[in-house]
């Protein structure tokens, strides 16, 4: 617990939209729920901070609209933070703000710090090319020239996520919704990243299958010690997966702590309804 | 007859805007400038971004050669050649030597190219990333932030389907260490012509209004993974018919009566300096033609 954290975000704010004298001014500004009834500006994220550490599972829960997403994009440069800080333990030795670096420098941390699995696997996958091809893209992205230890590389790893090798070479288009998913994690994972970003990966999947990639991903972080943030709406998926959790409102984080204290004993009233209306 | 028109057909300010594209490509080797490509009196796909550029270079001195898959005579050739004689009065051969200006689709002369002269080629499709990613707007992202791995991806897929890269013509290069381009559909065999070129090759899309060049003594390198290094089209123990040619690009007939498989220099004009040189006389079909 005394290691520095692997990522570090202080005071991350993702708005869209100019803001206008009602809301411009964090400490009162009058916005309904998250969006500011005059000028429409959307304040997404409002001042995220929290510490990933090294082989931890964080969860971040919260209702549709709540900023989950959004923050999870600005992590990994999808979209550009409105400002706030981000450091990396293994990226300059954690000295430099990821989000001032240039567009080449984050391309750079995605493809050799961070991995992405995404809720919608056409985010993450090119859907028109093989499964092999889809893995090694993220290798040749990371610097790899060698066609046999890359397929060696991406075969081995769908394996690991079950993925019948006489499969191998058809394109996630012809794929199920859960072995897509199982593809894009196989994918995220292939470089070894430090980070494994997971954005809402079991909605949209039977029961049982969402079960199988529940599993993977455990074992993932078991084996590997690969340092995840697991986004959901779903506090099941939460319980099994994450050590400590964050609950986000209207773009604010309300309450963090441990899982099992969240879910326990929850202090915020949006908690508290969040944890009773658990079937 | 009177020239009715401007020389080399377009007023001044269209060439000087083109010549204006044609410069910054000099000076950011295989990099694609936009430009504003014209109505040209051909349709778009026939040659127009060839044209443009080489009646925004072309002066009265010049001698001009024109090439459409490697033969001096085909209706394209002919036509884009009929057009700039009559709009510019220049000299036009189908000397490889004897040209300054070379204006080609899909291959480059099997004679080495000197710093004298130009290389101009069409390009139907400027854009290598275009097959993994359609969208311009993020292609010219990926190009600044030197993101290729599309264009490997695209070779990496070929070996897992074939065993091996399947790019016939238009195989990707990599210019000065910077960006990765597309050559024009010439064969991989033509890919090393560019390299380290003594003459200044310039390309024209008129349909994707795109101009890149390779100024002279360029280093230009196929892309290829290391345990599967490029390789161009073979003509081992092959000649042709014509003029017994080796080590030249061939193409292949079959001989419609007997059925049997016959090679012949698929650079026209090569052929017939090889036969003048040798004093052969060569009898040609030429049936089909009337």
């Amino acid at each position: 617990m005394h290691d520095k954290p692997i990522l570090q975000v202080r005071n991350l704010k993702k708005q869209y939209g100019p803001g206008c004298a009602d809301c411009a001014d964090p400490a009162n500004r009058i916005i309904e729920k998250n969006h500011c009834p005059k000028c429409q500006t959307v304040y997404a994220c409002r001042n995220i901070s929290f510490d990933l550490h090294e082989g931890e599972i964080l969860g971040i829960v919260g209702e549709s609209g709540s900023g989950k997403s959004t923050l999870m994009k600005c992590l990994y440069f999808d979209e550009a933070v409105t400002d706030g800080k981000a450091f990396i333990r293994s990226y300059q030795g954690g000295q430099t703000n990821i989000f001032e670096e240039s567009s080449q420098q984050h391309r750079f941390i995605r493809n050799y710090i961070l991995g992405m699995v995404y809720q919608n696997p056409i985010l993450g996958l090119k859907m028109d090319f093989s499964s092999v091809g889809n893995i090694a893209e993220k290798l040749i992205a990371a610097g790899d020239r060698r066609v046999k230890r890359m397929e060696e590389r991406s075969k081995e790893l769908l394996e690991h996520v079950h993925i019948p090798i006489a499969r191998m070479k058809d394109e996630p288009k012809k794929f199920s919704g859960g072995m897509q998913q199982r593809v894009q994690i196989a994918k995220a994972l292939s470089n070894n990243p430090p980070i494994l970003f997971l954005d809402e990966v079991t909605t949209g999947l039977d029961l049982s299958v969402q079960a199988s990639v529940l599993d993977l991903i455990k074992r993932i972080q078991r084996e590997l010690g690969i340092s995840m943030l697991v986004v959901s709406h779903d506090l099941a998926v939460i319980r099994m997966l994450a050590n400590r959790t964050i609950v986000m409102l209207n773009g604010e984080i309300i309450e963090q702590g441990l899982t099992d204290q969240i879910l326990e004993d929850p202090q915020h009233a949006y908690t508290q309804q969040l944890v009773y209306s658990l079937i | 007859m009177q020239l009715q028109t401007h020389f080399a057909l377009f007023d001044e300010g269209s060439k000087k805007e083109i010549r204006r594209a044609i410069l910054k490509g000099v000076a950011i080797p295989g990099y694609q400038v936009p430009f504003a490509s014209r109505e040209m009196p051909i349709a778009r796909g026939w040659g127009t971004g060839g044209l443009q550029i080489t009646l925004s270079i072309i002066g009265k001195q010049d001698v001009l050669k024109v090439i459409d898959q490697g033969s001096d005579e085909s209706v394209n050739a002919v036509n884009i050649k009929k057009l700039v004689n009559k709009t510019t009065g220049v000299k036009t051969t189908i000397e490889t030597s004897e040209a300054t200006i070379i204006q080609s689709r899909h291959r480059i002369p099997e004679v080495p190219l000197t710093e004298e002269q130009i290389m101009v080629l069409q390009v139907p499709i400027p854009e290598p990333l275009r097959w993994v990613e359609p969208s311009e707007f993020k292609t010219k992202k990926l190009h600044a932030e030197n993101d290729y791995s599309g264009a490997w991806l695209m070779l990496f897929e070929q070996i897992m389907k074939y065993g091996k890269t399947a790019t016939d013509a238009d195989h990707p290069v990599l210019v000065h260490d910077r960006y990765v381009m597309a050559p024009s559909p010439i064969p991989r065999f033509d890919n090393s012509k560019i390299h380290q070129s003594e003459a200044l090759i310039l390309f024209g899309a008129g349909r994707e209004k795109k101009i890149y060049a390779i100024p002279p003594y360029t280093n230009v390198v196929s892309l290829a993974f290391e345990d599967y290094p490029f390789e161009v089209e073979t003509f081992d123990g092959k000649q042709c018919r014509l003029c017994s040619a080796t080590n030249v690009f061939l193409d292949e007939l079959v001989n419609q009566e007997t059925g049997s498989t016959e090679y012949q220099c698929n650079d026209t004009s090569y052929c017939l300096s090889m036969l003048n040189e040798d004093g052969i006389t060569a009898e040609v079909e030429v049936a089909h033609a009337r």
